[in-house]
């Protein structure tokens, strides 16, 4: 039994250990029926990061469909000077100097919502600190040694880690800003919350209607499923 | 009177084949025992999976393409591009999941109430088949969407081949087609995903219906409803599938499609255990993701895989986990089938059984740890420990005495009532202020809770004896 015990404890320190890792995940705060965050994020996704990272599974047509603007708004609200409405959101980096510049490709972000969840985007945004000992002078709390300069700094400001010792590891405890940005925390906040809810509704158009559709069809089974179930009745009556 | 075109059409039909034969055999005048409970809606809901597994899968090879520089984007192009794609796409990866939830139960049922027993062997030989044909079926068609865990998740287990002594490099090699995974496997992979396993699951599940029909099926009391009959030749405690079972069996399969399309039209991915986190990602041979998982449902038989040492010896435990299933039949020693009538030791061994496989199901799923390690191995000795001792502790188990004749046993809707008076007792009206007047107000009752819990603890601890 107390074996048993130890071997359970045991079990429960890989969970601790991931728990104290420093700083945890901010909570995304995103509202895909929210179209005007949605068009805010993308115009701010054009601007700031398709400099380098292409969304290839989106169209601007796509943007103007499922946000419900049309279609001249997004190519002078959103799109970049001289894309067409069937354009694909594709960066003008080319492959080869990106890996000059930066040792890596940037990744296409179709789909970096479902692969790494709308918190840690939030948090990887926000979660820029100085690091001179970095070639980009910046790291980040959330993607350690990242190869990408943070792209967001003019409007955040600079931020500078708060380090504490806990048993003879460093380990951050929070970040705070040392030089303002354009932006204050509120609107900066406003601002990466836009850019990530892009981002879902990138990962996947088609859920809004996914989700809206649902309850249809729900009703529709739980309706079918009561004439199912008198029928059933019905029938079993004479059986004993 | 004169017999009308369509009449004439039917009876030419009819005189060149036996369609009347065959609905009455297997529907209209096949006697199923009339105590179906709960559990046996399993068979009849892995068949409506199927189906759906099929139509669906149709549908989406219509849009996919076999290719490994264009399988990830036709399914993105699926997701967004073709009308109503992304909905049969997460029917046909939600159906995945629910075929293999749906099996795990059918197969469960199977284990407790005897229905692999004589003279069912066949009809489980059948059923053990067709769930290493699902197996395969599911672990080739997860490599097709091309993401980082469809790659390594296949990288992983095809290079255990290579474990195998001799061959097992050149065998590895010969199902990869190539040094790594490859188009070639893709291509391969999709072959058999579309067209060679299908036929097989497809023949399967004729086998095994046709091989239930012929012996009856089982019951919850596990006794032969053919031992008595009444003078027109059929089964006293027998009813018509159809039908009394077509009808109940609509009942089952709304509750399910109604969980079904829960999890399809809000959680699709349900939270990485479907559709996994990092198969949105696109196949990289350069970079290895830091943790490979399968999918849940093959994660027993992986965390078996992991908890032994050698490479070798692992793959024929996983195996062996799998064999040992197709023996059941003669491990059994007991004379009595169903779990009612069985002695408590073959119930606290099921329940150790489902405890081990949980457990395992569970490890398989984290990344490995020492202490995870010591916890599947431990689980891994619970798992065969089931079936390999079987045939000591079923052989001397003091079993109840067999009824002749099918029991009443209360219905789910006879224990609502049941039900409805535990909850009640688990709350207390208790007296509170609320804008100035006092109002009776429903609060869990902490004494009520503990009854309840007693109770329930002493009605689980006297059905295991």
């Amino acid at each position: 039994m107390k074996k048993l015990l130890q071997i359970c404890l045991l079990l429960l320190v890989p969970l601790g250990a991931f728990a104290s890792a420093g700083i945890e995940l901010e909570d995304a705060d995103i509202d895909l029926t929210d179209r005007l965050s949605l068009e805010n994020g993308a115009h701010l996704y054009v601007q700031y990061c398709l400099g380098c990272h292409s969304t290839k599974y989106i169209r601007y047509l796509n943007l103007a469909d499922d946000f419900n603007v049309g279609q001249q708004e997004i190519l002078k609200k959103v799109a970049p000077k001289g894309a067409g409405i069937y354009d694909k959101m594709l960066t003008a980096m080319n492959g080869h100097d990106a890996k000059k510049w930066f040792g890596t490709q940037p990744p296409d972000l179709s789909l970096i919502a479902r692969s790494r969840g709308e918190d840690w985007l939030v948090s990887y945004l926000k979660g820029f600190y100085q690091d001179l000992s970095k070639k980009t002078g910046v790291n980040n709390t959330v993607f350690p040694d990242v190869a990408m300069p943070n792209p967001l700094w003019q409007l955040q400001g600079e931020q500078k880690a708060l380090i504490k010792t806990i048993d003879g590891r460093e380990v951050i405890t929070g970040l705070t800003i040392t030089e303002p940005g354009t932006m204050t925390a509120k609107q900066f906040d406003k601002a990466v919350n836009d850019i990530v809810a892009f981002l879902v509704y990138a990962g996947e158009p088609a859920q809004v209607q996914r989700r809206s559709m649902g309850k249809y069809v729900l009703l529709f089974i739980l309706m079918f499923g009561v004439i199912a179930y008198l029928l059933k009745k019905e029938y079993w009556k004479d059986v004993h | 009177m004169k017999k009308s075109h369509l009449e004439n059409c039917g009876n030419w039909f009819l005189d060149r084949f036996p369609l009347t034969k065959l609905w009455n055999d297997h529907m209209a005048q096949y006697y199923a025992p009339k105590n179906f409970n709960f559990w046996y809606f399993f068979g009849s809901l892995a068949l409506l999976v199927l189906v759906n597994q099929l139509v669906t899968g149709i549908l989406l090879t219509m849009n996919y393409k076999p290719d490994a520089g264009l399988a990830f984007d036709s399914v993105e192009y699926i997701m967004r591009e073709v009308p109503w794609g992304w909905l049969v796409r997460y029917m046909h990866s939600t159906g995945a999941s629910a075929f293999f939830l749906v099996v795990y139960l059918h197969m469960f049922r199977g284990l407790i109430y005897g229905s692999f027993k004589q003279p069912r062997e066949l009809i489980w030989i059948f059923g053990m088949l067709l769930f290493v044909a699902l197996m395969a079926e599911a672990f080739m068609g997860y490599l097709l969407p091309w993401g980082q865990m469809s790659y390594w998740g296949a990288q992983v287990i095809i290079s255990l081949f290579s474990a195998i002594p001799v061959i097992g490099d050149d065998l590895s090699l010969w199902v990869r087609g190539d040094y790594v995974i490859s188009d070639a496997t893709l291509n391969r992979f999709f072959a058999f995903h579309v067209i060679s396993i299908p036929l097989i699951l497809i023949m399967l599940v004729f086998l095994h219906i046709v091989a239930l029909h012929e012996v009856g099926s089982n019951n919850p009391d596990g006794i032969e409803i053919k031992a008595s009959k009444d003078p027109w030749g059929h089964p006293v405690d027998g009813i018509p599938f159809h039908p009394y079972y077509t009808v109940k069996d609509i009942v089952g399969v709304s509750i399910f499609i109604f969980f079904f399309a829960t999890v399809l039209f809000y959680m699709p991915e349900m939270g990485g255990y479907f559709l996994e986190h990092a198969n949105f990602i696109p196949a990289d041979p350069l970079a290895t993701p830091e943790h490979i998982a399968p999918v849940w449902y093959f994660t027993p038989f992986y965390a078996i895989l992991r908890a032994i040492p050698d490479k070798f010896a692992g793959v024929i435990a996983m195996g062996g986990a799998i064999v040992v299933l197709f023996l059941l039949p003669w491990l059994d020693r007991s004379p009595v089938k169903s779990i009612r009538y069985r002695g408590g030791i073959y119930k606290k061994a099921i329940l150790m059984f489902v405890i081990s496989f949980l457990g395992l199901g569970y490890l398989g799923m984290q990344a490995p740890t020492a202490g995870a390690t010591i916890m599947a191995r431990i689980f891994t000795a619970m798992y065969f420990g089931f079936f390999l001792l079987m045939p000591i502790y079923t052989r001397w188990e003091k079993t109840k005495p067999v009824p002749k004749q099918l029991t009443d046993q209360p219905t789910i809707e006879d224990r609502i009532p049941g039900w409805k008076a535990t909850f009640c007792e688990m709350i207390k009206e208790v007296p509170v202020q609320k804008d100035g007047e006092t109002v009776m107000r429903k609060r869990p009752d902490t004494s009520g809770i503990i009854n309840v819990l007693i109770r329930t603890a002493k009605n689980i601890k006297a059905s295991l004896d």
